[in-house]
């Protein structure tokens, strides 16, 4: 049922659940003090004029994520 | 002695808006994460007890990322206080939880507030204070900063802070972790470095965090990987991972949160959701942040025209009276000009001409501020920024620029590559700061638009303007694309950008407080610059070395450069003695043209463009003036400002000749483009 995917490719709109998270460097860090660690559950709340960055609604607040980084968090889809 | 106090928190929480409260000060705060970027020290007195409050910039974590973040984690870790009050955003608190418990184990001297409590209210979040001060072993505070709701108890426990006994929470790492630490701590004991809590001191060395590394080589003088003994219990199986540092207080900072928490309403976004979605979609985005810019625009061209010729009347009014009460006084008559034509006038231009346009610009800018608006732009316009190769914090700073490029330049501190930052820095000119928006609505009114009151001349000084501001806009990309192609060669890096929730502008506060402190900086600039210019113009003006002015021989100088340029001598002269401020440019450049012409006196702002025609300009050097204003080398401020923000000359040459360069080639192009039609 539930389908593994790259948070870039998550919609508009839908949740899923951080599963891997790929990133290296300071972006790894900053991931993780938002909030993002493997078993979070997010959700893909907006998408800016040109699709790219998209704002995610992490632990209650709103975070926009460039594609560059978001191509490199692994999430189930819910 | 003093108390020593700091305030800390994740960005965006309220930690201003709660140090002003503790300290009747005027720290800036904003709805935008980074507002604050270097820490603002206050004072205050509670009981008999005198405190110093240290306002510290917004992170997310200890483990620092940038600049403004250096700043809060080396405060923590390497200076003396007696306690931090953690400012919290009640409405997020599983992220501000964990910063919470990450401060609790450097030091137990905390107080936790939990602020925004009116917001929570309104979406229906309870948090039970009580329990998570149980929980957390430290005093727990819920404040609204804004209506000062809370200060008082806030004030009382931070008093009763040290007579209590404390048992603080404890984050628990998983065993192989909590070995070394304790091998860790036994080595560390003996060496006696520090007061530093040398369980975290362990952690970190375990963590392997490389910047905290070298600020302790910075203020201890030793390296504590190289010891020997250290490296030995670090290097026995060193397979941890390194994310469980972050997960495990995390996973601390979820079960508190869901402890403490109770959620009524699991839809309480939903209004700044909609807002949201009209003001980012593909078809209304961009339009609307258009619109926006140009109301705001409109407001400021129409609105500035009334109080602009009220003033220019009143000055002339009293330069009767003060021409008659000089002669009075038999003043002899070369003072009499000095201070009437030289200073007063030019006075009287800052404060008539340049005044109100700022002053009505600048507390819708902070409106929009304060709604959190400014987030959503730079979230807009980061694809632009990607392509190229640069930060999309950096529309933060842009934007910052419009009210004065030296806090502008100051602003970037939030951007975290030093490459990008560096970027940001040398472009933020291309934006007009406030004190060169009216030189700009002068130019266009006197030149491009007919004249006349009607409201499609208003519309069309709008248009204008956009137009201008979307070339200085479109010149921040090119330059960013080109630096990033040469000078400042890299690949974009990573950055996330929080969207804080609209929150309702304090219209009276902001609009009290921007006139304010705007009017009372202009005013006081206009005076300590001003005076000096205005008399060195007219001594240029009045002192001759063969039979012409100094100011006649400066011009003469510059004036076959400026015609090439589709300008004049007077004009260029304008821009350098302008150097020290923006403001004084045109009001200088008006002064030159009184002193070098026969007509000495006008009676209303509409009647210099007479001067100016007379002095051979035309809608060239119009738009020449309004590129010249847009693109040439920034004020003496932002010059020092980024020459302390980037700790070298180098950068800040850079930076006064990238745009002046810019200018001399617009200006060179439109003059030719203009000869060939004209
Ligand atoms: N409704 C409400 N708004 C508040 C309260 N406290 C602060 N604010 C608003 O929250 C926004 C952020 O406040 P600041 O004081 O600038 O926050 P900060 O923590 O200093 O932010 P940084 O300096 O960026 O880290 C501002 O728009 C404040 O007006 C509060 O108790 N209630
Ligand atoms: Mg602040």
């Amino acid at each position: 049922m539930s389908q593994v995917l790259t948070l870039d490719c998550l919609k508009v709109g839908r949740s899923a659940k951080v599963i891997q998270i790929n990133n290296t460097g300071s972006i790894r860090r900053r991931l993780l003090d938002l909030g993002l660690i493997p078993g979070t559950i997010i959700k893909a709340e907006l998408a800016n004029p040109f699709q790219d960055p998209i704002a995610y609604q992490i632990r209650n607040a709103l975070i926009a994520i460039r594609k560059e980084d978001s191509r490199n968090i692994l999430v189930e889809e819910l | 002695m003093k108390k020593k106090i700091a305030l800390a928190g994740n960005p965006n929480v309220g930690k201003s808006t709660i140090f002003n409260a503790l300290t009747g000060m005027h720290q800036h705060t904003g709805n935008w994460p980074g507002k604050t970027v270097s820490q603002a020290i206050g004072e205050f007195q509670y009981r008999g007890i005198e405190y110093e409050l240290i306002d510290l910039p917004g992170t997310y974590s200890l483990i620092s990322h940038s600049e403004e973040e250096t700043v809060t984690r080396n405060f923590l870790c390497f200076e003396e206080y007696d306690a931090v009050i953690v400012v919290c955003d009640g409405l997020c608190l599983e992220r501000n939880l964990n910063l919470v418990l990450q401060i609790l184990e450097i030091t137990p001297n905390v107080v936790v507030c939990i602020n925004l409590l009116d917001e929570a209210r309104k979406k229906k979040v309870t948090i039970h204070l009580d329990l998570l001060e149980k929980k957390l072993g430290v005093p727990v505070v819920g404040t609204e900063a804004r209506k000062k709701k809370g200060i008082d108890c806030l004030l009382e426990k931070l008093h009763l802070l040290e007579s209590e006994h404390k048992k603080t929470t404890k984050v628990r790492y998983p065993r192989k972790v909590e070995e070394k630490v304790i091998e860790l701590e036994a080595i560390l004991k003996k060496k006696e470095i520090t007061d530093l809590p040398l369980r975290w001191l362990a952690l970190r060395l375990i963590e392997k965090d490389i910047v905290l590394e070298k600020e302790i080589i910075n203020h201890w003088k030793i390296s504590l990987s190289e010891d020997p003994d250290i490296n030995k219990v670090l290097e026995t199986d060193n397979d941890i991972e390194k994310d469980i540092f972050a997960s495990a207080i995390m996973q601390k900072a979820e079960q508190l949160t869901m402890e403490v928490v109770s959620y009524q309403n699991p839809d309480y976004e939903k209004r700044s959701r909609k807002i949201d979605k009209i003001l980012t979609s593909k078809r209304t985005g961009i339009p609307l942040m258009l619109l926006m810019l140009m109301f705001i625009f409109w407001l400021t061209i129409t609105g500035a025209n009334y109080p602009s010729q009220l003033l220019f009347d009143f000055f002339s009014y009293i330069e009767g009276y003060l021409v008659h009460f000089l002669e009075f006084i038999s003043c002899p008559s070369w003072l009499n000009s000095l201070l009437v034509g030289g200073i007063y006038k030019t006075l009287s231009w800052v404060v008539s001409v340049m005044l109100p346009p700022m002053a009505i610009f600048f507390p819708l800018f902070t409106l929009l501020e304060d709604l959190g608006v400014l987030p959503r732009i730079a979230f807009n316009l980061d694809k632009g920024f990607q392509k190229c190769r640069a930060c999309g914090k950096q529309a933060l700073c842009m934007m910052m620029g419009f009210g004065c490029n030296a806090a502008g330049v100051i602003g970037t501190r939030i951007i975290d590559s030093k490459r990008e930052r560096l970027i940001a820095i040398l472009t933020n000119n291309f934006v007009p700061c406030n004190g060169r928006f009216p030189t700009i609505i002068v130019m266009i009114s006197m030149f491009l638009v007919a004249a006349n009151s009607s409201g499609m001349a208003s519309i069309s000084q709008v248009l204008w303007l956009t137009f201008i501001i979307l070339l200085g806009i479109g010149m921040t990309f090119l330059i960013s694309f080109l630096l990033s192609k040469t000078l400042l060669k890299g690949l974009p890096s990573s950055f996330t950008l929080e969207l804080p929730p609209y929150r309702k502008p304090q219209f009276f506060k902001v609009i009290v407080r921007s006139i304010f402190d705007k009017t009372l900086h202009v005013l006081s600039r206009a005076v300590i610059v001003t005076i000096p210019a205005g008399t060195l113009i007219w001594l240029l003006a009045n002192i001759s070395i063969g039979n012409m002015s100094i100011l006649a021989h400066i011009n003469n100088f510059l004036d076959p450069f400026g015609q090439l340029i589709g300008v004049d001598g007077v004009i260029l002269t304008a821009f350098l003695l302008g150097f020290p401020a923006n403001e004084i440019v045109l009001p200088i450049m008006l002064m030159s043209y009184l002193s070098l012409g026969t007509i000495t006196d006008y009676a209303s702002i509409s009647e210099l463009k007479t001067l100016l025609i007379d002095h051979g300009w035309t809608v060239l050097t119009a738009i020449n003036m309004i590129l010249l204003c847009l693109f040439h080398f920034p004020c003496s401020t932002t010059c020092l400002t980024i020459k302390k923000e980037t700790g070298s000359i180098k950068w800040m040459l850079y930076s006064i000749l990238i745009p002046t360069l810019c200018g001399i080639i617009l200006c060179f192009f439109t003059t030719l483009i203009y000869k060939l039609i004209v």
